[in-house]
């Protein structure tokens, strides 16, 4: 019993510490960044939603931080590793596709024709 | 040293990630864009990589498990930034499974890792954290892989919605089933069951599949918002995880940009996200349609005279919809405009907010046809036109022209706006058969007096249309 209430005493503590000021920063960040989302979004042309989704797409991505940590790190198991790899892959891949349609998207879309209406 | 130098860098790139979105305010500097995200993403990854290569901790790194994924990323990424226009909504919903497989994965390797070798990195914050990643993660993984197999059209995957008796409470129970395990964990991480982390990425992936299972095709633009939003959140909670803000900045930006469009599609079909999520739109009605169906009779013009229409109109508005899409019909879109303009017709295309399959899919495909975006016209500007217009033409097009919607209570789409097309003088409507629509309900549209059904693959029809128009002129 006693055990018990020193485990969860001890969790409540080390939660306690933890949601020191790192946490309160990083909740400060959320804030700020999603309001600065909110607003930036919100301008978006409305013809540019496709694009704006996979450009996203591809910010999004920034998982890709998370997975090379894991992935590189040769103290971690490898079967550990191995998930981490696969995340790479996986980020990576829409970081590469995301901006490229992205961009090839957005050279479609023109203010005038530029080849005449003569076809 | 190198710390300082990978926080700055990324700063730098959080920075970049917001200007990037902002470029997108206007097609002119909207490329800058992705000039701009490219770069924040180049600096993300070498500083991360040089920081793991270079810290403080003198970690033993193998680079080799970097570059092998990063390769091949690279290999399947190219080939799918070059699908058809068409299948852009498919590949969209593809990435975020893959967006949400990622953040899932690299929460379970740090779980195991930590559980592993320093238990005391798992605060009941950071467990938290994790869990949310986890099960955003995995969720949205199975969940856009359906939606991504039902844009598709893969044969084994019902596209119509699937519903049984008690769904809603079943789903409820399996995502309250995996946060109550997930609670367990975050209590005591180490000494809960082995099972419980495992049953909580299973209870996320079925969580997925069910969730989108009983939604129809005609909702699938929230639904790829709604998911995108749960791709950026995930980030998000990885951030917190891994006491990165870059993470958290990106991750936000994501996940409001998911939280906007799938506001803008709601409102645009006048529903809400409780109503798409756990609604079943597109099964109801069917007995109804069938009913009113047989006394109903459509009329037809030929090509000839809808051509001799056309010539003589002043004003032309065209609405695209899905069938276009389908038909990949937006290259004889460009020849019938092109026609059209050379005789001074002023040609306006009016897009809804859903129609096609993802937000702003009908713009895209305009675009790439080379029709100039000054002339994409947004459904509450163009509706003011409309008893102007001398023709409406839809294109594959019908909910979202369905009158229904402004005096039919009884009809899903009742209160959702639409574009106005019966107001105009003449509506030539394109369609592939005599069924009803996607949603199953009947397009009252096509029976009003000034409505001619032009039926046929749109693609057929509207060149067609064409060259009849340019043999005539």
């Amino acid at each position: 019993m006693n055990d018990a209430v020193d485990a969860v005493t001890g969790t409540v503590t080390v939660a306690y510490a933890a949601v020191g000021s790192d946490f309160w920063s990083l909740m400060f960040v959320l804030l700020l960044a999603t309001f600065v989302g909110l607003g930036v979004i919100l301008r978006v042309s409305r013809l540019l939603h496709t694009p704006l989704m996979s450009l996203t797409n591809a910010i999004a991505a920034i998982a890709v931080v998370g997975a090379i940590v894991v992935a590189g790190d040769q103290e971690i198991p490898d079967g550990i590793r191995a998930m981490g790899a696969v995340a790479l892959f996986a980020s990576m891949t829409n970081i590469v596709s995301g901006f490229l349609i992205t961009n090839r998207m957005l050279k479609m879309f023109k203010q005038t024709r530029t080849d005449g209406a003569k076809k | 040293m190198i710390g300082s130098l990978v926080q700055f860098a990324y700063l730098i790139a959080s920075g970049l990630f917001i200007y990037a979105l902002f470029c997108m305010n206007d097609p002119k500097t909207a490329r800058n864009g992705v000039t701009a995200g490219v770069a924040a993403m180049t600096f993300a990854v070498i500083s991360t990589w040089a920081s793991v290569a270079l810290g403080e901790e003198m970690q033993v790194i193998q680079h080799l498990w970097i570059i092998v994924p990063i390769v091949l990323g690279f290999a399947v990424g190219i080939p799918l930034s070059q699908v058809p226009l068409t299948a852009v909504p498919q590949r969209t919903a593809l990435s975020h499974a893959f967006g949400g497989m990622a953040a899932g994965l690299v929460g379970a390797a740090e779980f195991y890792h930590w559980i592993g070798s320093d238990p005391g990195q798992l605060t009941s914050f950071k467990t938290g954290a994790l869990m949310a990643e986890v099960l955003l993660g995995f969720l949205t993984m199975t969940g856009s892989l359906m939606a991504a197999a039902k844009l598709q059209e893969i044969k084994w995957i019902p596209q119509r919605p699937v519903t049984y008796p008690f769904q809603n409470v079943v789903n409820i129970l399996l995502f309250l089933s995996a946060v109550a395990l997930g609670l367990l964990l975050i209590i005591d991480p180490i000494h809960a069951p082995w099972y419980a982390f495992p049953m909580v990425i299973a209870l996320s992936l079925a969580f997925g599949i069910l969730m989108i299972i009983p939604i129809g095709g005609a909702d699938m633009p929230t639904v790829i918002a709604i998911l995108n939003s749960y791709a950026g959140l995930a980030a998000v909670a990885m951030g917190f995880v891994l006491d990165n803000k870059l993470l958290i900045v990106a991750g936000a930006l994501d996940g409001s940009s998911g939280l906007i469009l799938a506001i803008i599609m709601c409102r645009a079909m006048n529903r809400s996200f409780t109503n798409v999520l756990f609604g079943a739109f597109g099964q109801v009605q069917v007995s109804k349609a069938a009913d009113g169906a047989d006394q109903k009779e459509y009329k037809e013009e030929s090509m000839e005279g809808a051509s001799q229409v056309l010539d003589q109109a002043n004003l032309v508005v065209i609405v695209p919809g899905y069938g276009m899409a389908v038909a990949q019909a937006q290259h004889r879109v460009r020849e019938l405009y092109d026609q059209l303009k050379r005789r001074g017709i002023t040609v306006k295309f009016a897009i809804h907010p859903v129609a096609g399959r993802m937000p702003g899919h009908m713009n895209v495909l305009l675009a790439e046809a080379d029709i100039p975006y000054e002339d994409l016209v947004e459904m509450d500007e163009i509706n003011p036109e409309m008893p102007q217009c001398d023709v409406a033409l839809v294109i594959g097009a019908n909910d979202v022209v369905n009158p229904a919607a402004r005096f039919d209570k009884t009809t899903p789409i009742y209160g959702m706006p639409i574009i106005e097309a019966d107001k105009a003088r003449t509506i030539y409507a394109i369609k592939r058969s005599r069924n009803p629509g996607f949603a199953g309900i009947d397009n009252e549209l096509y029976f009003n007096d000034k409505t001619f059904m032009l039926f046929g693959d749109a693609k057929n029809v509207v060149g067609n249309l064409a060259k009849q128009l340019a043999e005539s002129g």
